[in-house]
């Protein structure tokens, strides 16, 4: 059985990792090799690493960054940020890169989705949607303009499926960086008129999130950045919560499956006399 | 126990770099990415990684010669091989990705499209676990239900007697293969952290040892 996906998301700006609030405002974390290597070890299922300042400055992928951070990754991983043409995705390839994310270059050019997934496969290409509410109806979202568009997801989303995407980046304006949830409107809207998968981000703030919006929702895969930067244990945490209700992978040598957790998903002490065993026992770590 | 001359096929497609990240993690240090016939013969294992479309994988292969150096490497010399996603599905006859094609026809069998009920999206993306059917050097831990990542649309439709595991996704999937010195997996073991380590890990210990 397929699992639910659970996807870390790596901003970079400037060569530096960093939190985005509503599109605006950007605080720094790190070096995001460094971030990259802990979602990793951690067991995240994906890794989305995004430059958002290579298209604004009209720069190429820094392709040196990246192949420097995708050394320590053996989960997949997507990249986002500055690639116009069948060059860049070649040589993202040499990278360390397994997919690609288009943006701006699919919204000014649709015909390079087609060209590229032609020559990349389908499964290689994803498209972004930035989606921003305006009045009660959804609309795209143009990051370099900071401005909404006057065109629909839906739309755009069965477009770029014609044209050959392998899957959908969905990103709620609104809810980037309020961890008020996802918005699960907006995300069973464009997945219910697209038969290729979905990624559903922007608003994650709890684990209980993720599996309120697997459950309400037919999404197969949910992103998010900040909790997993901020929130200690957050990657495990989330999965043995979303474990309770749909299936997950683990391939970590912990799991949180019979802890209790608090009303805000952080984990509860256990009881002293288990305290006591956990002591003495001897965890010997598997070589591969 | 020698560690293997490790070639990973180059053609110009497909993720050498993760599966060369992978290999090396596990310690191995002769890696080569090359499309040379001498490095290539002079190996003791191959990778043949492949990342998107059927037709022009295959072009590419034979515009660099390949397919004759591979021919003779694989079918004569016998120096056992692994096939990588779309690199496993080049081992068939054909494919029906974007017009019929033919492959290196290795592994009689054909590539056609995921034929699956509305609900299931394809491309089949994500992890999924595969049940193995039969003892193989790939897999070390035959009774588990192990985890890999997939992403594809194609899939593999050859006799049961070359399906060493399989997973489901509405319909039966052939996740593994195997033919005397050839190995195929539609899943990325570069891609599927530590049940994909073992499989390399595995498939090179065999390698070791023969």
């Amino acid at each position: 059985m397929l699992k639910k996906r659970i996807i870390g998301v790596v901003l970079v700006k400037d060569g530096i990792a960093v939190q985005s609030i509503a599109y605006r405002k950007y605080l720094p974390i790190g070096k995001p090799s460094i971030v990259i290597e802990y979602l990793n070890n951690w067991g995240i299922d994906e890794i989305i690493l995004n430059d958002i300042s290579a298209t604004r400055n009209n720069y190429p992928p820094n392709f040196k960054l990246i192949r420097e951070s995708t050394k320590n990754s053996q989960v997949p991983i997507t990249l986002g940020g500055g690639i116009n043409s069948i060059d860049h995705i070649n040589t993202l390839m040499k990278c360390g890169v397994d997919k690609v994310v288009l943006n701006q270059s699919a919204l000014i050019n649709p015909s390079f989705i087609h060209e590229s997934s032609q020559i990349f496969g389908s499964q290689c290409i994803v498209v972004s949607l930035d989606c921003i509410k305006v009045g009660t109806n959804y609309r795209l979202y143009d990051y370099l303009k900071n401005q909404s568009l006057d065109f629909s997801p839906i739309d755009y989303a069965i477009k770029v499926q014609e044209l050959g995407a392998g899957e959908i980046f969905l990103n709620s304006v609104d809810r980037d960086g309020s961890k008020l949830g996802f918005d699960t409107i907006l995300i069973s809207q464009i997945k219910n008129n697209v038969n290729i998968p979905v990624i559903g981000c922007g608003g994650a703030g709890t684990p209980e999130h993720f599996s309120k919006t697997f459950s309400s929702t037919k999404v197969g895969a949910l992103a998010a950045a900040n909790i997993f930067n901020f929130f200690e244990h957050s990657v495990t945490i989330i999965k043995a919560i979303v474990s309770r209700d749909h299936t997950v992978r683990c391939d970590t040598q912990n799991n949180y499956f019979d802890n209790k957790f608090d009303h805000q998903g952080r984990l509860n002490k256990k009881k002293d006399d288990i305290l006591e065993k956990l002591l003495y026992l001897k965890i010997e770590e598997e070589k591969i | 126990m020698k560690k293997p001359v490790i070639t990973i096929i180059d053609y110009g497609v497909g993720n050498l770099i993760s599966i060369s990240n992978a290999i090396s993690y596990l310690g191995y240090q002769s890696i080569n990415i090359s499309s040379d016939f001498h490095e290539i013969i002079n190996s003791d294992a191959l990778i043949l990684p492949g990342v998107g479309a059927f037709a022009p994988a295959m072009q590419n292969l034979r515009n660099l010669g390949l397919d004759h150096v591979l021919n003779e490497v694989v079918l004569e010399a016998r120096k056992p091989i692994l096939g990588i996603c779309l690199g496993m599905q080049l081992m068939a006859d054909t494919s029906e990705e974007n017009g019929l094609n033919n492959g290196l026809g290795w592994i009689p069998g054909n590539v056609v499209k995921l034929n699956i009920p509305e609900k299931f999206v394809v491309p089949h993306v994500g992890w999924n676990n595969i049940q193995i059917l039969k003892k193989s050097p790939l897999f070390k831990n035959d009774n588990q239900q192990l985890d890999f990542y997939f992403d594809h649309s194609y899939h593999y439709k050859c006799e049961e007697k070359y399906i060493i595991s399989e997973c489901n996704y509405s319909c039966s999937i052939t996740s593994a293969i195997a033919y005397k010195n050839i190995y195929g997996v539609q899943f990325h073991p570069e891609k599927s952290q530590n049940n994909g380590l073992r499989l390399f890990r595995s498939f090179f210990n065999m390698v070791a040892q023969c």
